[in-house]
């Protein structure tokens, strides 16, 4: 296959970005986007450029590192993938392809295509775990049977992988959808119900510190987000917090 | 230099009871003024820790990934071992120890083991509390499935997801150390060397990966957690990032690197599809519960479907090879990896191996469709289910055990595997060996320990399926907390360890100065250009199978491409930049001596054990021959300049409570 | 104190719904010019106006428009400052609907309409007064006699139907509604809702523009 590659270019987090357009050929369509993104950058080594500096890891739609915006989508055309996981065969030949980093005040580019998503990370730590301490002696892990639908929908907002594509792709830079899978992970079970209150306020406060913006249910990250986490979960977040910010004394 | 494996003394089962009773502890308010630093945070690193930081340690955590949640574990798919006999099929802890002592195919020193069998059940209770999803069943308790190489239901499991949920409860349980300020987190860090002074690990020199800053970390203690080094292979199912770096640098240091060889080859991956392909993609053992593998009976047959002229669907059943059901009937496609990986190397070396390229064999799920489908017909209460009817409902209930996998694998493939049966070929995927430790899982760096996937402990020369998540928690939850304290015990009046030390300078120096070096080469090839080289060498002649000739040819050749990678690497940007290339440039450089040592251990076990095969040693029937009277031992090696000239150590593996015998699955 | 952002949704949502309920009433009432006599829809405009409930809660319905209004423009400000760089290439109708996309210009609309909407009747009947010999009935048929004030005020039903579409679903979602079993339900409810006030609301303006006009 031939493309054209329209590619953000931005040195660092200070610099002003621009799109440059790149041609490429010779890619198989059974490669992955990549793998393409692989050869790119091996032909700008040679031709003594700089290559383009993305994120990825796992390269099995897991590790949720690759962030891309591909054609105006994020992690491009396909549905329940993530960028890793997009085939050339998704492409026709001659396409051009844009190619952007995840746009959002909150996740910073660092450099190309590479953002900043440590904002995740401390909503997370303002409550999104269950404050248990390690120990040989928990209680027996069968002692309080949970039934399967909870656990079930628990798992499905755990399957989260934190990408942000959810951000990259809601209009409003919303992080809903990341906040409410990890909420809803933990109030599913009884081991996280005990905290479920304070976690709801906490993590929800961070979210709003950290300055993303405001649902307002347009549906896009269900959309896209890899995982197919569902919007159920917001709801849930949103009766729960409302619940919580009722009943707490503080 | 002896090795002293410190194993303790007295019955198996009492071994580690009585150590912990009788190991130094340090008192609380003593905890508070020692450092830990953990380099990476997969499971392993990141349970370690986060017990660390709760027990009152001041722990540093390091991932080079921008969180600690997307290590590699994360992507660990089937699940993790446990003997709690929850199925009732009489599992037990000694049941565990049992399997995973001859699943190694007895290479692996017996008290860790049994350690890690008694200490399995904690696990899943430990993990269960913080809010992991197992899956479950109706009743709302813990659902098993059962892996390769055993004969009990012991697997509990989270969907196809497993690696990612245990990985989220250990990242949790960090987060709230985190926010209380006992765990400095610093994500987008490597580290690129070990800071020794008077001969005990103090800390780290780091590289700051955003910046491109040399920093200076101090410590009492350094746990290397930083997973294996299936990547020497170029090609595996490791995360492209993960490297040897850190398991390396520790061993110039003085840390003994032990049995490199051992390497596990996954029987089930998706088969490579050309040459642009920058990694191999894992299909979980699980599939192997239900699909049944084959290759055409006749040659002409593959023949005919290597050229796309004949559908495997058309061949019929008389024509196919269930190779596995036929040369091991007890435990059918469901024996240990190294066996079905080999097996399957033997089919398709012998012309019968399907796939454009000739590698990769069929795993089909035909007949699980038919069983579960006349199953759910039968619950449904329709009688004379047409056939089609039965496919309908047996993909149902395949789609609920497998769906989200054999999505994965039409995304890749574009093959309904439904309707067509799988194509799999073996891939790298876990390294046995690593650095050696101790008992206390130090290395022979006092006050530098390694855990997880990074050390050489439990699983001997081949690791049974679900085993690696057993076997990281168990070391960062279970065992590491304790055993460091022995440690530690000693170094409560050292007080703040200073990082303006001139051993602190000398190691940064030898940074800057390997950076500058290969930032000057200013060749012609491309890192990646390396690593492939590498990569094929390993494959071909230090893979599946190995021989005397191929390996002295590795050892040559790899010498060739490391003085290559030192004249004619080419990297560009500079150093004080976010720079991908010489981040890949540096870890490539240590694969590059790595591969060699590899090839050096492959070459000196003249025997077959497990994942290592060496072509002189087999049976008639062809498989793998051990000889326990010339290599009961683990190879651990002391570096000294140049990788190959390592000096041999051997520690004797005893087995006094298993019978060794030759391995068998027929 | 700042509202976190989900209370913030939610006040929207309530001030939304609220909103709904009045346009309901509103609709009830106009219909009632459909009827051939013109005492019908006077009685029910002299009760609406003589009511002291339905006087004091004229101010709820005033709040209700300017919670929902004021919150929605600070909505938006805070979601454009969300994003400050924007993509070079996005495609967003591969993954929202329309309606959803616009809610702050079919709002910006609806207020457009509104203040027209205000001056043409309550500030007419609070504050001008009536002409001589006519009643609140002739007040609001004779302005359906020019066509350019028809077609504006269907216009604007139909911006405000795509406005609710969006709006009513949307605000049980904000409220934690959402279930599997009854989402279905809210989403036919919704699209009811909207098309019955979109339509109902022209039809009562197409058929006094019609009934006046010398066409027939």
């Amino acid at each position: 296959m031939d493309l054209i590659l329209k590619v953000w270019r931005q040195k660092d987090s200070k610099a002003k970005g621009k799109i440059e357009t790149y041609q490429i050929s010779g890619i198989s369509e059974h490669s992955s986007f990549l793998e393409m993104m692989d050869v790119l950058n091996d032909k700008l080594i040679e031709d003594g450029k700089e290559p383009v500096a993305f994120d990825h890891d796992c390269r099995e739609g897991i590790c949720g590192m690759c962030s891309m915006y591909i054609n105006g989508q994020a992690h491009g055309p396909s549905r329940g993938t993530t960028t890793c996981q997009l085939h050339m065969r998704s492409f026709d030949d001659g396409d051009t392809i844009y190619i952007e980093p995840w746009r959002s005040k909150s996740l910073p580019v660092i450099k190309d295509l590479v953002v900043d998503r440590s904002a995740f990370d401390r909503i997370q730590q303002a409550g999104g775990f269950i404050s248990v301490n390690t120990s040989g002696n928990t209680q027996d892990a069968n002692a309080i049977p949970i039934p399967k639908d909870d656990a079930d929908k628990a798992f499905d907002a755990a399957a989260c992988i934190g990408c942000a594509a959810c951000v990259a792709t809601c209009k409003n830079s919303s992080a809903m959808l990341f906040v409410a899978a990890k909420v809803s992970q933990y109030s599913y079970l009884p081991q996280g119900e005990v905290e479920a209150k304070d976690r709801v306020v906490n993590m929800v406060e961070q979210m709003d510190k950290e300055g993303f913006g405001n649902c307002t249910n347009t549906g896009a990250c269900e959309v896209e987000c890899p995982k197919g986490i569902s919007l159920e979960y917001i709801a849930r977040m949103n009766r729960e917090y409302v619940k919580a910010t009722l009943v707490k004394e503080k | 230099m002896m090795l002293d494996s410190k194993v303790p003394s007295g019955p198996i089962a009492d071994k580690w009871t009585k150590h912990k009773n009788t190991i130094n502890v340090v008192g609380p308010a003593n905890k508070r003024n020692i450092d830990i630093i953990v380099v990476g945070t997969g499971l392993a690193g990141g349970s370690a820790s986060a017990s660390l930081a709760e027990m009152g340690y001041n722990v540093k955590a390091f991932c080079y990934q921008d969180s600690p949640r997307r290590a590699h574990s994360i992507a660990a798919q089937g699940g993790i071992n446990a003997a709690k006999n929850y199925q009732n099929d009489g599992d037990s802890i000694y049941r565990l120890f049992y399997d995973t002592v001859k699943g190694g195919d007895y290479r692996a020193r017996e008290a860790n083991v049994y350690r890690l069998a008694e200490v399995s059940v904690n696990i899943i209770d430990q993990c269960v509390a913080q809010g992991v999803p197992f899956a479950r069943d109706y009743g709302g308790l813990l659902d098993n499935r059962s892996f390769g190489g055993v004969l009990v239901s012991r697997t509990f499991y989270a969907r196809g997801q497993t690696g990612q949920q245990l990985l989220l409860g250990a990242y949790s349980a960090m987060n709230r150390q985190i926010a209380k300020g006992k765990i400095k987190m610093y994500n987008r860090h490597e580290m690129v060397e070990l800071v020794k002074v008077d001969g005990k690990a103090r800390g780290i020199i780091s590289r700051n990966l955003v910046t491109g800053e040399i920093e200076r970390h101090s410590a009492h203690a350094v746990v290397i957690a930083s997973g294996g080094y299936g990547n020497v292979f170029f090609l595996s199912t490791n995360a492209m990032g993960s490297n040897v770096t850190a398991s390396w640098k520790i061993h110039k240091n003085g840390a003994f690197f032990a049995n490199p060889c051992y390497t596990q080859i996954h029987p089930t991956c998706v088969p490579r599809s050309g040459e642009h392909q920058s990694k191999l993609t894992l299909m979980s053992e699980s599939l192997r519960n239900d699909g049944r593998i084959w290759v055409p009976k006749n040659q002409e047959d593959a023949e005919l479907v290597r050229q796309k002229k004949l559908k495997p669907t058309d061949i019929s059943e008389e024509d196919r090879d269930y190779y596995l059901e036929r040369r091991y009937p007890a435990f059918g496609n469901l024996v240990p990896r190294d066996v079905a990986s080999r097996a399957a190397k033997e089919r398709c070396d012998a012309g019968f191996g399907v796939n454009s390229t000739g590698e990769a064999v069929y795993l089909d799920f035909s007949s699980a469709i038919e069983r579960y489908g006349k199953e759910k017909a039968l619950i449904l209460g329709i009688s004379n289910p047409s056939s089609q009817k039965i496919i309908e409902l047996g993909e149902a209930v395949v789609s609920q055990k497998y769906g989200n996998l054999f999505q994965m694998y039409e995304q890749i493939v574009a093959e309904n595997p439904y309707q067509t049966p799988m194509m799999i070929y073996p891939a790298v995927h876990y390294t046995m060996g690593g650095v050696w430790v101790d008992y206390n899982l130090m290395t022979t760096i006092p006050g530098c320990y390694c855990i997880g996937e990074a050390n050489f402990s439990d699983h001997g020369a081949n690791r049974l399926g679900a085993s690696a998540l057993m076997q990281g928690l168990a070391d960062g939850y279970f065992v590491l907390p304790y055993t460091i304290g022995d440690y530690l015990s000693h170094d409560i009046r050292t007080g703040p360890i200073s990082t303006d030390s001139k051993e602190f300078s000398k190691a940064e120096e030898r940074v800057k100065e390997t950076l500058d070096k290969m930032l000057n080469i200013k060749g012609e090839k491309t890192v990646d250009y390396f690593h492939k080289k590498l990569g094929k060498i390993m494959w071909e002649y230090a893979g599946m199978a190995r021989n005397k000739e191929g390996l002295d040819y590795a050892i040559q050749e790899i010498k060739n491409i490391r003085k290559e990678f030192w004249t004619n690497v080419k990297i560009p940007g500079s150093q004080n930049e976010m720079n991908k290339e010489l981040e890949k440039a540096g870890r490539v450089a240590d694969f590059l001596e790595l591969g060699e040592l590899f090839a050096k251990d492959a070459l000196e076990r003249t025997e077959s054990a497990g994942g290592h095969f060496r072509e002189e040693s087999q049976t008639p029937e062809g498989e793998a021959l051990r000889n326990d009277t010339d290599f009961a031992f683990t190879s651990a090696w002391e570096y000294i300049g140049e990788p190959s000239d390592a000096i041999l150590h051997k520690e004797h593996l005893e087995f006094n409570d298993i019978e060794l015998k030759q391995r068998s699955y027929k | 104190m700042e509202l976190s952002s989900i209370i913030r949704k939610f006040i929207m949502a309530l001030s939304g719904l609220f909103l709904i309920i009045f346009l309901i009433t509103h609709l009830v009432i106009n219909s009632l010019t459909l009827a051939s006599s013109k005492d019908l829809f006077n009685e029910a405009a002299h009760f609406m106006a003589t009511n002291p409930i339905i006087y004091a809660m004229q101010y709820v319905l005033a709040l209700g428009f300017i919670i929902h209004i004021g919150m929605g423009i600070k909505l938006t400000i805070q979601n454009k400052r969300a994003r400050s760089q924007e993509y070079v290439y996005n495609r967003m109708s591969k993954n929202t609907d329309l309606s959803s996309r616009s809610m702050i210009v079919s709002g910006g609309l609806v207020i457009v309409f509104l203040a027209l909407h205000l001056r043409d009747y309550f500030y007419q009947m609070k504050f001008v007064g009536l002409p001589e010999g006519t009643t609140d009935y002739d007040l609001v048929v004779n302005l359906f006699t020019n066509p350019y004030y028809t077609a504006v005020y269907v216009i604007a039903f139909i911006v405000l139907g795509v406005h609710l579409n969006h709006g009513f679903k949307s605000a049980f979602q904000s409220m934690g509604a959402n279930h599997k079993k009854y989402n279905p339900l809210i989403k036919i409810v919704s699209t009811a809702y909207s098309i019955v006030i979109a339509l109902g609301f022209s039809t009562i303006a197409i058929f006094h523009f019609i009934n006046q006009s010398s066409i027939l």
